[in-house]
């Protein structure tokens, strides 16, 4: 950046975005009217105008037609849409939004709330605390605003009463206070008359809190996010001249020449050449959070919008399955198994909501049933796309952390990303060696058939611990060997003791876990083992990686007693402890289990004794396993 | 660390490149004023020197004679694919409205023959929100359904930068880059980065152009600011509104909702 900019732009004074919010009808356009009008930022003749528009129909004046502009707001006395405008207190500018109340335009509301700094929760001293004001509040806190002032108003009409001010001031922090969202200052209020507006009331003596404008001169302009990692989602690729430059919006961190980049999910690294510029003046040598920028790299890798650009030892996660805190907006309700268009940054996706965990409606804050999201509710709901998508926990990073959904065109809802007990998928999913040449065997298959007696495979029990996975297993595997199989238990605690003794039990090691058990037990097979394995294997993800490495000849078998059962056995204790708190990451407690869609065998271990259930095992091998005459 | 008008100039671009990712047939409104200007010297900055769209100029044919020689130089000079269109006579106008409006409306119908003409999906307009009430409450992407109405009362959700760009056959989309812009930063940042602008903006014999529509239903305010310097330092204290000289404006208070809802910008 050049001295001649800096100066230019810094003349201008900084700027805050505030949004104004609550229940219909509280007065939160009169707020903003009138807070215009104390500051004198209100154009000549604008007050005149409006004293017009309420003579022509026949009604006092009104302070809400400032910013109800439309014929249908005015002449209902209702906000529809938000309405930005600026204004400026002695300190610095402003974008005030008021935003509409009333339950109908919530959609309205979090368009016009979602990327302000700050806002004013507007409630109308008789009326007190009602369902907008709470389910306000709670999206505020979800959109990742934590500057909240209220303003008690109508204080005229209640004879400017301390009693009741205080009561309704007790009234939201109850009410939003087990929430999180704790406010700076509660304000009482006339917006009609202006007291406590812009200057202190001599009605309201008994109060000595800042006024409005005080409150808000008094909180800060967030600033983009450079101290986090770099993450710049790309926007698109040009070719408008010989160069081609890859463009986006740096959402945090920073970028240098010289920097190697890493993109996700495709895992391509590249050193970046140059940060273009135009008009072109001296070279920019670095970029951060809040630019928008393009650049060009030493080699020509494949690049398309959507990837995100990090740093190699700071990368995003990659998964595509996680949980997601979602607001719901669509006017149908998110449903099990709908699937929509989900959008992360630049990144598009089909996905499904594979479960809903919780419901919240946040104007009572109580619990709904989990069959479905109805609009206004929000939700925990966990979400599976359909290819692995490079991002970040919201708690992480607010700016890659967050996903919208899209039904058709229509946008329904938003999300934060939440990947507690989910694994990221980055490191089974990279392959580091890449000079490897595979060797070809010249034994066949059928060979080693006719040796061993029959074909070799792989049967992958999956089910909650206590199930009774490794109980069927060990007697299944007596059997068969009785038989004339050549039968082999893989077993979680045993593998444990070797292979896998660097492994612990967080979401990524228990992925790496399977693949290394998957990758055993697929090169068993081809010797023409017939494999037990034995593992929770909670993944969808990691199941379907197994049955890739081992291909023909993988049988899925969901040994299923269901969680209250498995939970009643508590043969290890386990299910206790993690009820204490004893145990983290602890499957069907405190970490997903995924059961499978589509598996070939299904054991019902709740309902049948054991021979019974190993009877059915044994059968379904003869089917698929018959044996050959052994030749020696 | 950004200024503020990096940040302004760096959303916009933000904007302007979802547009052309997201957007077959694009193109950008350019009515020669200083807004326009400004949006079109941010294109060139979002794409690397380029416009990679056509410039639209829905021609009253009442514009003033210097707003006509600017555009033929800067079409020229940028290097720009300029397209531009006529407006039908008044006379073909809703006779409705008011007067003024009533020849405004003459540019959504040219506007409305454009459209209909190229086929576009994706129109980018120079309007900001601290300009007028109806558009304090305009979305980034706004669409415009069948007709090209906009239905104020149902305008989608937007937040966290995700546009809903894709429109249903039929309709199209209104893309705004400035929209979060005030009246003042378009002025300090015309002199940080010294984008031309046509010289009715500066005052003469005690009179400027803030806003600059046809010849005839616009008016000049008194002012004496005839530098950048100037006018930035008039609009740091005025408390007169920026479209005080646009006649429409104030001739009904529904009229310019009404103009609007039916294509206007
Ligand atoms: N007496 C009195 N009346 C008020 C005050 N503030 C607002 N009102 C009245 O309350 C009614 C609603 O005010 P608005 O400002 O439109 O309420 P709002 O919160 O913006 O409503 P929505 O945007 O539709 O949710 C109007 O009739 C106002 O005149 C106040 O401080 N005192
Ligand atoms: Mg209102």
């Amino acid at each position: 950046m050049d001295m001649t900019r800096m100066k230019a732009g810094a003349k201008a004074r900084g700027q805050l975005r505030a949004a104004v919010v609550g229940h219909v009808d509280h007065g939160k356009s009169t707020v903003v009217g009138r807070l215009l009008h104390e500051t004198g930022s209100l154009p000549q003749g604008k007050v005149e105008a409006v004293a017009e528009m309420c003579r022509r129909r026949g009604m006092p004046f009104e302070w809400a037609f400032v910013t109800d502009a439309l014929q249908a707001e005015r002449d209902q006395g209702i906000t529809i849409d938000s309405s930005h405008i600026p204004f400026r207190s002695a300190l610095r500018d402003y974008v005030l939004i008021d935003a509409p109340g009333h339950r109908e335009f919530i959609k309205n509301m979090i368009s016009g709330s979602s990327d302000c700094d700050a806002a004013l929760v507007v409630i109308d001293a008789g009326e007190g605390v009602r369902d907008q004001s709470r389910r306000h509040g709670f999206l505020l806190h979800l959109l990742g605003i934590r500057q909240i002032a209220v303003a008690v108003t109508k204080m005229d009409m209640i004879g400017y009463d301390a009693d009741r001010f205080a009561t309704v001031e007790r009234e939201f922090r109850e009410a939003l206070g087990e929430l999180g969202v704790t406010p700076g200052a509660v304000i009482p209020v006339s917006g009609r008359d202006g007291d406590n507006i812009a200057a202190p009331s001599g009605k309201m003596s008994w109060y000595d809190g800042p006024t409005v404008v005080g409150a808000l001169d008094g909180f800060e302009v967030a600033a983009p996010a450079t101290a986090l990692p770099l993450r710049m989602p790309v926007q698109d690729v040009y070719r408008f001249d010989e160069r081609r430059i890859v463009a986006g919006r740096i959402e945090s961190g920073s970028l240098r020449v010289g920097d190697t980049v890493l993109f996700s999910p495709s895992n391509h690294a590249a050193v970046v050449k140059t940060i273009e510029n135009w008009p072109r003046s001296a070279p920019v040598e670095g970029a951060e959070a809040g630019d928008s920028v393009g650049f060009t790299l030493e080699e020509q890798i494949f690049v398309e919008r959507g990837e995100i650009v990090s740093h190699a030892g700071n990368a995003p996660v990659e998964t595509n399955v996680f949980r997601a805190r979602v607001f719901w907006m669509g006017a149908e309700p998110l449903r099990v198994g709908k699937r929509y268009t989900l959008r992360h940054n630049t990144a598009e996706a089909i996905a499904e909501v594979e479960s809903i965990e919780r419901v919240i409606d946040a104007a009572r804050m109580d619990r709904t049933g989990t069959e479905e999201v109805a609009c206004d509710c929000v939700a925990d709901v966990v979400m599976r796309a359909q290819i692995v998508l490079a991002l970040d926990p919201a708690a992480e990073n607010p700016r890659t952390g967050r996903i919208v959904l899209a039904d058709g065109f229509d946008i329904v809802g938003g999300g934060l990303i939440d990947m507690a007990g989910y694994p990221d998928q980055r490191q089974v999913m990279t392959r580091r060696s890449t000079n490897i040449t595979e060797v070809e065997h010249r034994v066949s298959r059928e060979e080693r058939t006719r040796r061993i007696g029959h074909t070799g495979g792989v049967l992958w029990f999956t089910g909650l611990s206590g199930a009774g996975k490794s109980t069927l297993a060990i007697e299944l595997e007596r059997q068969l060997f009785a038989r004339g199989y050549n039968a082999y238990v893989l077993d979680g605690d045993n593998l444990r003791h070797g292979l896998n003794a660097n492994l612990g039990f967080s979401p990524e090691d228990r992925a790496e876990n399977i693949r290394r058990v998957g990758e055993v037990a697929a090169l068993l097979s081809e010797i023409g083992t017939l494999v037990i394995s034995a593992f929770i294997s909670p993944y969808r993800d990691d199941r379907l990686r197994a049955r890739k490495a081992v291909g023909t000849g993988f049988h899925e078998v969901f040994i299923n007693a269901g969680l209250e059962e498995c939970e009643r056995r508590d043969t290890k204790g386990l299910y206790a402890r993690a009820r204490a708190g004893e145990i983290a990451n602890f499957t069907g407690i405190s970490a997903p289990y995924e059961p499978p869609e589509n598996c070939e065998l299904v054991v019902d271990t709740a309902n049948q004794p054991v021979e019974e259930s190993v009877n059915a095992l044994i059968r379904y091998v003869e089917r698929h396993f018959p044996l050959v005459k052994p030749r020696r | 660390m950004q200024t503020r008008l990096d940040a302004l100039e760096s959303r916009s671009i933000y904007i302007l490149r979802e547009a052309f990712n997201q957007i077959d047939r694009l193109c950008m409104l350019w009515s020669l004023g200083k807004d326009s200007n400004v949006m079109v010297w941010l294109a060139r900055k979002a794409f690397f020197g380029h416009v990679p769209f056509p410039l639209v100029h829905v021609d009253t044919g009442k514009k003033f004679p210097e707003m006509y020689a600017f555009r033929d130089r800067y079409a020229e000079e940028w290097g720009v694919e300029l397209v531009t269109g006529d407006c039908p006579p008044v006379e073909e106008m809703d006779a409705d409205l008011p007067p003024a409006a009533r020849s405004a409306a003459r540019k959504t119908a040219g506007l409305n023959a454009l459209i209909a003409a190229h086929g576009f999906t994706g129109i980018i307009a120079g309007i900001r929100r601290d300009e007028e009430g109806t558009r304090a409450k305009e979305r980034v992407f706004s669409p415009r359904g069948a007709g090209n109405v906009w239905d104020v009362r149902n305008q989608p959700p937007e937040f966290w930068d995700q546009f809903r760009a894709r429109v249903p056959e039929g309709a199209h989309v209104r893309v705004h880059p400035i929209l979060h812009w005030s009246e003042i930063d378009i002025w300090r940042y015309i002199q940080r980065e010294n984008i031309p602008i046509v010289d009715l903006y500066f005052a003469r014999d005690g009179k400027r152009y803030r806003s600059l529509g046809d010849q005839d239903i616009t008016s000049p305010i008194d002012s004496t600011a005839s530098t950048l310097d100037e006018i930035i330092a008039e609009l740091e204290v005025t408390t007169v509104s920026e479209r005080s000289g646009r006649a429409m404006d104030h001739e009904r208070e529904d009229a310019f909702e009404r103009l609007r809802a039916a294509g206007y910008m």
